[in-house]
Formats: structure tokens, sequence, C-alpha cells
């Protein structure tokens, strides 16, 4: 059993709304969990579960081996991040750490000494009797930060800590906070709608759609093999084209074009290609594209365009000439086949395991 | 950590808001508007300084004047007398007494309808079904007229009728509203509270409803103890609130009683408590004593705002707006 283990957990509201359901989920001590997926899917709620903020009305919840649903959050060994911080705006950013700890009955020399060690790590010591509305907005997510590690708790819950702050901070605050994860290992939950984000944070990511899990795996795992077309356009940037396609004769056919073997039943698919895994091909090898419109991005371009009636995006390499129709093709371990009603992956090979190396 | 510290502006208290008024200088000069022609800004704020220089300005000058002239009661002519009716009013016994009374009343009437009110407040602001059909219950009360509560009160205090007075007769009590003087301070206190509760309510709710969700619930993880959270977090977060509410029920219970008084203890035997604001009433307009009226009212205008400035000085450092 994990540090924090979620067993059939759900919840339904008193309306009968169901915002979560049947999570199963074993985080293992030290490690950093990201709940990622689309607004309203239920990843807040499902942190305010763990936290005690939210009623859990199905399943368990054990944090470090004691069940939690029926603790008061002071009681359930968490220290919670939010978005908007939440400091105590009358308290100094001293008293804003230390409360927590304090009424804990924690001795005052233990509490000096372990605000001093968090206002180190944060470098917050120059601000220790300032007010949080006389701090910048990455002072203060810190000063939410410093109020959780002086806990020492047995878990971290983040809810979109770095919603609030512009992109260029929260690209540096993104990588401070797992640094500091690493360098303290406290397991940790972290709740984001960015893609981005729970890629480059997660140990592992969970990725929910409409309060169910649609897969947990390690980033890269998720990002090669996606379970459901959900995961497949929802982690990545491009989204991954997902394409209207037959089997026929073992081969995946997409606008009069073979695009690779597929040795499954016979029949329609969903076929899922990342813009950056097309490459340019000689006519006879690819299918045509008839090009829209190219994003310059400076480092790449991706092209927009049309393949039988249906949009495609295509990474290419910057100074490539383009043409009106461009002929475009994949390596066959970079097909997905998805079923086309239950959006589910379709195994083709053993090739995955590979790739996820 | 390269990120630069926002220096938000200190938001600043009311004294120096009104300090910063005066000296004509504002603390944000890109928010300073400016008008074409200097006249223009005392335009608009014209019907506003009429209204003010009429009722009060001018009154205040008259009273001021009067408070040292004995006054003919039929108003054939005046006497200047100096501080005589300063003198005579801080040296009578009975100004004293009423005196005394009256910061007695203010002290339980602001102390309880500003503790009652906030109580019912914190209550009502964790009622989740039903929740506005509860507010509106408490805040019904003060769109009651005060003379009509003070009606009601006479009612429910009546000597033949009265629940309170039965109440009170179940514990062999015999309650005499507007004869014995400590049972009608009892009811004087009672009704004033009830009338101000409402007020307090609502102010102390709007209060408790801005204090941040998110905040709640970081102290929900950090103390377990509801009193705790209400002591450390809360209530500093309502200062501003209370601050503001203790100004005006103090101006409530010294001056807007009047009305409350009046039905209660008009008509009634001579001994009975009453407030300064009473007594200038009485001396001036039943007693036709215009210049010893006036020096009371000039007294109790010092006073209140001595008493205002003193909390503005002391008492709002305290407060921490956010």
């Amino acid at each position: 059993m994990g540090q924090i283990s979620f067993k059939s957990v759900g919840k339904t509201y008193a309306g009968g709304v169901t915002a979560v359901s049947d999570v199963t989920l074993d985080v293992a001590e030290g490690e950093f969990i990201v709940l990622v997926g689309p607004s309203g899917c239920g990843k807040s709620t499902l942190l305010r579960m763990v936290a005690g903020l939210e009623e859990i009305t199905d399943g368990e919840i054990d944090i470090a081996g004691r069940v939690v649903n029926r603790l008061d959050p002071a009681d359930r060994d968490i220290a919670m991040v939010f978005q908007n911080y939440a400091l105590y705006p009358h308290m100094t950013v001293k008293e804003n750490m230390a409360y927590g700890l304090k009424n804990r009955r924690t001795p005052k020399a233990e509490i000096e000494a372990r605000v001093a060690e968090a206002a180190r790590m944060l470098e917050l010591q120059p601000y220790l009797d300032r007010k949080p509305r006389a701090l910048s907005g990455g002072q203060r997510q810190r000063v939410a930060m410093g109020r959780a590690i002086v806990r020492q708790p047995a878990a971290f819950l983040f809810d979109e800590p770095l919603s609030n702050l512009d992109a260029k901070l929260r690209v540096s605050m993104r990588m401070e906070i797992r640094k500091l994860q690493r360098r303290i290992g406290t397991t940790s939950l972290y709740v984001t709608h960015d893609q981005l984000e729970a890629m480059t944070l997660a140990d592992r990511l969970v990725v929910l759609n409409g309060g169910k899990v649609e897969q947990i795996g390690k980033p890269l795992e998720v990002y090669h093999r996606p379970a459901s077309t959900f995961v497949a356009s929802f982690i990545g940037s491009p989204a991954m084209n997902l394409l209207d396609a037959r089997v026929e004769g073992g081969q995946v056919w997409l606008g009069g074009a073979a695009m690779g073997p597929a040795g499954r039943a016979e029949g329609p698919v969903t076929l899922g290609i990342r813009a950056e895994d097309l490459r340019p091909a000689p006519a006879s090898q690819g299918v045509a594209l008839k090009v829209e419109h190219v994003e310059e991005l400076g480092s790449g371009r991706v092209v927009h365009g049309h393949v039988d009636g249906q949009t495609l995006a295509v990474s290419m390499a910057p100074g490539l000439s383009i043409g009106d129709v461009l002929h475009v093709a994949a390596a066959p371990e970079a097909l997905h086949l998805f079923d086309t009603t239950t959006g589910r992956r379709i195994e083709t090979r053993t090739r995955t395991a590979e790739l996820v190396q | 950590m390269t990120d630069t510290p926002m220096t938000l502006p200190q938001s600043p208290g009311l004294m120096a808001r009104l300090r910063g008024f005066w000296e004509g200088s504002s603390r944000n000069p890109a928010k300073r508007v400016q008008f074409d022609r200097p006249l223009t800004p005392w335009l608009f704020v014209l019907p506003q300084l009429l209204i003010v220089a009429i009722f009060f300005y001018w009154p205040s000058v008259q009273a001021v004047t009067s408070s040292f002239y004995l006054e003919d009661p039929f108003g054939f002519g005046s006497t200047f007398v100096g501080m005589d009716n300063y003198t005579d009013a801080i040296s009578s016994r009975e100004y004293r007494r009423i005196a005394g009374f009256t910061a007695f009343f203010a002290v339980m009437v602001t102390g309880l309808s500003l503790s009652i009110g906030l109580l019912l407040a914190v209550k009502a602001d964790k009622v989740i079904r039903g929740a506005s059909a509860y507010k509106t219950a408490l805040i019904a009360v003060y769109a009651i007229a005060p003379p009509v509560s003070g009606l009601i009160g006479m009612m429910f205090f009546d000597m033949h009728m009265g629940p309170f007075t039965e109440m009170a007769a179940w514990f062999g009590y015999e309650m005499k509203v507007g004869i014995n003087y400590n049972d009608t301070a009892f009811a004087l206190i009672l009704v004033a509270v009830w009338k101000q509760i409402p007020y307090n309510f609502i102010f102390f709710l709007s209060g408790l409803q801005s204090v941040p969700v998110s905040v709640r619930e970081a102290a929900l993880i950090d103390a377990r103890s509801g009193w705790r959270r209400f002591k450390d977090i809360v209530l500093p977060l309502l200062a501003p609130t209370a601050f503001f509410l203790l100004i005006i029920n103090i101006t409530y219970s010294l001056f807007d009683t009047f009305a409350i008084i009046d039905v209660m203890v008009k008509d009634k035997p001579a001994n009975n408590p009453m407030t300064l604001v009473y007594k200038v009433y009485l001396d001036g307009f039943k007693g036709n004593d215009i210049g010893g009226s006036s020096a009371q009212s000039v007294i109790l205008m010092v006073v209140v705002a001595a008493l205002t400035v003193a909390q503005f000085r002391f008492l709002e450092r305290r407060v921490h707006y956010g």
C-alpha cells in the first residue's frame, strides 16, 4: 500500500450530480502525481476530497496508513497550496508559515527553525516581516509553498498553484516546485489543466475525464501510448490528429493511401497520428494533404490542411518549401488505432513497449 | 527569483484619507481628475455642501451662540450670560446623573447589539438551506421606524397585558416600566438593542461573506478548533467592518434612540431614565430654556467629536484594511 491510496473513491453531490466516480490509485511514498484533465473533470474535487474539504461519498482514502474519510482536514497530516495562495492577509509571511505549527503545539524553537529553513530554501528571508499584500505574485506563491513545507506533512496537495502567475514565471516556478519536491521527498498530488505542466512535473500522470480515470501512467507512456482518443487529444501539443480511416487487408487506409500495417480486424477505425510524427514523403508513398494554412513558430512550422475532407496538422522543420499539396507519411510505429465507438486504444503490436523506454 | 516586489499602495486609514482630502493632496496622482475651470468641481459638490451647511453648520453656529445667552421663554429678548449656561449644566446633579446613565446606556446598547449581531451573522453564515428566509427574518426588523419599535416595546412591557411583564411575574417580580427607574432603563436598552441588531447583522454578514473561501479552507487545514479559526482568521478580517459599526452604533445609541425614549418615557412620571439628547429636547422645548439646552447640546457635540477622534486615533491603527 502506498502513501496515499484511493479505493473506488467517488463523489456524488446531494443533487445527484456525480463529480468523481470509481477512482482507484496507489501513490508511492515520495511520488509526484499530477491529476490532469479539462475543467469540470473532477480533478480538483478529488484533491479536495483528500484534503477533507469535500466529503467522500464512496470508497476510501488512506493517507500514511490511516483511513481519513471521517477525519477533520487538520487531522489528515496534509498541507495544501491553493490556486489563489489563500494567505492570511493580516499576518506577516512569518506568521503565515508558523500558524499551522502553532496550532499543533510545536515548540517555539522548532517553529523558528522550520520557518527559517523554509525561508532559506524559498529565498524568502528578506520578506519574513512583510504582509502578503506587499509581495509579488511569485513571492506569494512561495509563501504558500513555505506554509506547506514547514508542516512536514505526509503529503502536499497542490490545487493549480501556478495558474495565477504569468507565463514566464509559471515556467520557472514549475521547475522550482519540482526541484523542491525532489529535495524534500514528500509525496505530492498536483492538480492542473495544463498538459505541459502535467508532463514536465509528474512521476505519474492521472488523466481524468468526466469524473473517471482515463489513463494512469508515466508521462512518456501516456504520450506514446494514449489509452483513448480523449487522452490522445488532450496530452501533447499540437493535439494528436484523429482521423476516420479503414483497415482493409491488414493495412490502414486513409484517403486512398495505405498508411501502414494494422494486422487486426477489418473495418472502420480512428487513426491517431501526432503532428511531429508525420514526414514529407514521395507522392507514391504518402497521403496527399491540401495545404491551407501554415503557422510559423520560429523553431519550426505547423502545416494545417485537409486529407480526404478531414483536418490534419503536420509539424515540419523550418526552411522546407511547401507547395499547395504535400505528401506526408508516418512510421508504422507512430500510428495509433482507436475503436470508433468506444474511443479505446486498439493494440496492434508490442512495438509500443520499445518506444516507452 | 528575479520577480520584483510589487509595491501595492498601503490602503490609507480613514483619518489619513480625511487628512489627504483636507490638504488637497491625493496619494494616487494618477487618479486625480483635472477640470478645465477651477469652479467646476465646486459646482459638483455644491448641493451636498448646501445640505450640510443648512442642516449642520448653521444650526451648530446658532446653538453655540445661543448657549451664551439667557433667552426669554417667549422670545422677547436675550441677555448675554457668558459661560453661565455651561457651569449651570455641569454643576447640576441631575445633569451628571443623566450623563452617567447616557454613558451606561451607550455602552450597553453598543456592546449588546454588536455582539448579538455578530453572533447571529456567524450562525446565519453557516446556514445553507433556507438561508435567505433566515436573513430576511432577521433583517426585517430594521425596516421598522424607531417610534414604532418604541410603541411595540411599550406594548411588550405594558403593565396590564405586556408579555415581558407577565414573564417577570412568573418569577414573582412586578415589572413597572415607566414608573420604576431600573425597569424603564432595562426596557429602553432592550428595545434599542433589538432595533439595532439587524443593522449590525447585515454588515457583519456581508463582512463574513467577503472573507475568501480559500482563506477559510487554508485555516481549516491549519487549525482544528473552530473558535481558534474564528478568533485568529475571521475576526481580524472583520475588524474594518467592526470598527465602522462601533462608530455607527455609538452614534445610534446616543442620538438615534431619541424616538424610542420619547415613546416610552413621555407622559410618564418624572423619575425616568433618559439620555442627554432627550434632556436637551426636554429643557429646550418643554422647559423653554433655549440657552441651557444649547449649552448642553454643545457639550454633547464636543464629547462625541472627541470620542470619535479618539477611536480613529487609537482603535483604527489596529484595524487591518485588506
